[in-house]
């Protein structure tokens, strides 16, 4: 495996006076898809969040294709789409696309291609506010892909989506890991596991565990990863107890 | 910063109040209309008229791009845009010069339509130069949009954004002497009005009214006003922080 693009060491993060992250160790490996998957609220956005700068952390180290996580020089080989779309409600989906397009300075044509991408051809010309909850969600994805960066970070991007519309959402994830970009995608929904080829199991604030999806399921013996969940909570619980 | 970037969200800005006509109609109408109600209201006492004319169309671009950029920066805090762009190769500047030059822009027309109606059709006559007007009309709606900017980081919701127009704002109307000669309020208020940017907004103004040159107390009000701009920038740009809790 070659060095990790992504590394974090001992991370600590508090959020409200209140410790969220205990100490998180990992290394995301690159061109590949690394699927962080936990309960609402075991603070996979926060991980997320410390992984592209924008989250004060407690102590510890984050480090990015062998930056310090949130340098000026990552600003444009990070994408980051948050688990709330984020995009201008008052403009429509092209004039979006072509404002970050330009901030990002990637080629002209781009924000048309990632239009594309994101099935949202025909949308175009419609204000961001008339579009349904999945289609702004796939504005604010197609803002990250602008300008192709090395490392994606993607906050829950296939939320409410329908079947259909995320199995092509995978292949694009996929085609990107497979031209040599490395993804981070969280979900709370363990059946997106199996799309991943790399898993980190997170709950209040702790990785679980880490593996392959096969590695998880052997190591635990369960049939599935959501099964393989509820068996790593309770041998931790079993652990702490004695 | 980069030229590119900057413009890029001039014109972002720009496209966004198209999208949204009835602001726009808003931004625009209204000064020209109270303008007109002014006129009205004294219509047989026109040396009020003439008096209050020049400052009013200096002092309204002031107040409406205060509160449309407070309105809209905390907006961009709120929807998540501003995070992103803080993850972007955007420096702050790039994003606090764009809304400078937007609403610069917006505030250019909205003063000189203003002006062309009080000037042409409402018979208002000045000792110095239209255009005069119109420029101090536009530094005043910069200096309005940066302290709109920095004001913004102070409110969490839209609510509380637009109360600091009367918490903020009217006082300085009222204390800015347009109401009534500084030098004869409470010595205590006077002192106060010394503080505040808009006295030097209507201070500027009356002198052009008047036909001053810019040598003297014009020049003075024009440095300050420019000095409290660059500050409320420095400022708003400060209160833009790449990471939180
Ligand atoms: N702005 C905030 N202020 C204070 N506490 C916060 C804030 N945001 C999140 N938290 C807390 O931090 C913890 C982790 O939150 P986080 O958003 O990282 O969870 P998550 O795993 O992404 O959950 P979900 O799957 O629901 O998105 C939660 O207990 C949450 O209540
Ligand atoms: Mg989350």
């Amino acid at each position: 495996m070659n060095e990790a693009v992504i590394s974090i060491r001992d991370l600590h993060v508090a959020r409200g006076g209140r410790p969220v992250l205990h100490g998180i160790t990992l290394e995301v490996p690159p061109g590949m898809i690394t699927g962080l998957l936990g309960p609402s609220g075991c603070g996979k956005t926060t991980l997320m969040r410390a992984v592209v700068g924008v989250q004060r952390i407690t102590s510890g180290e984050v480090r990015v294709l062998g930056q310090r996580a949130g340098s000026p020089a990552l600003r444009s080989r990070v994408g980051y789409v948050t688990q709330a779309p984020a995009v201008y409600e008052d403009l429509s989906v092209v004039e979006n696309l072509r404002y970050f397009a330009r901030v990002l300075g990637a080629p002209t044509g781009a924000a048309e291609a990632t239009i594309a991408t994101v099935g949202l051809e025909g949308a175009e010309r419609q204000l961001a506010r008339d579009l349904s909850g999945g289609q702004r969600a796939r504005v604010s994805l197609a803002t990250a892909l602008l300008n192709r960066p090395e490392v994606l970070v993607l906050d829950e991007p296939t939320v409410g989506l329908d079947p259909v519309l995320r199995e092509s959402l995978w292949a694009t994830f996929h085609r990107l890991a497979a031209g040599g970009a490395t993804l981070l995608v969280s979900s709370h929904v363990m059946d997106e596991a199996a799309r991943c080829d790399r898993l980190v199991l997170m709950r209040e604030g702790r990785i679980l565990a880490e593996d392959t999806p096969p590695g998880i399921l052997a190591s635990t013996g369960a049939p599935d990863i959501e099964r393989a969940f509820l068996a790593l909570v309770r041998s931790h619980a079993t652990e702490a107890a004695s | 910063m980069s030229a590119r970037v900057t413009f890029a969200t001039a014109a972002r800005v720009l496209h966004q109040l198209r999208n949204d006509r009835r602001t726009l109609v808003l931004l625009w109408g209204v000064p020209i209309l109270l303008q007109a109600l002014v006129k009205f209201v004294f219509w047989d006492q026109d040396p009020i008229f003439q008096r209050l004319g020049a400052p009013l169309l200096g002092v309204f671009p002031m107040t409406s791009m205060f509160l449309v950029t407070s309105v809209a920066m905390l907006r961009e805090r709120t929807s998540g845009t501003l995070e992103r762009l803080l993850t972007m190769p955007m420096a702050k500047l790039d994003l606090l010069v764009g809304y400078a030059i937007a609403f610069g822009l917006l505030a250019a027309i909205q003063a000189t339509l203003a002006a062309a109606v009080a000037f042409g059709l409402l018979g208002l006559e000045t000792g110095g130069p239209a255009w005069a007007v119109v420029l101090l009309a536009v530094l005043n709606a910069v200096l309005g949009m940066a302290m709109g900017l920095l004001l913004s980081a102070f409110a969490a919701t839209e609510f509380q954004a637009v109360q600091f127009l009367p918490a903020f704002l009217l006082p300085q109307f009222l204390l800015c002497g347009l109401l009534g000669p500084r030098e004869r309020m409470l010595p205590a208020l006077e002192a106060v009005s010394n503080a505040m940017p808009m006295t030097y907004a209507y201070d500027a103004l009356t002198r052009v009214a008047r036909g001053d040159s810019l040598n003297g107390g014009l020049g003075f009000d024009v440095a300050v006003l420019a000095a409290v701009t660059a500050l409320a920038l420095a400022l708003g740009a400060a209160t833009l922080r790449r990471t939180s809790g």
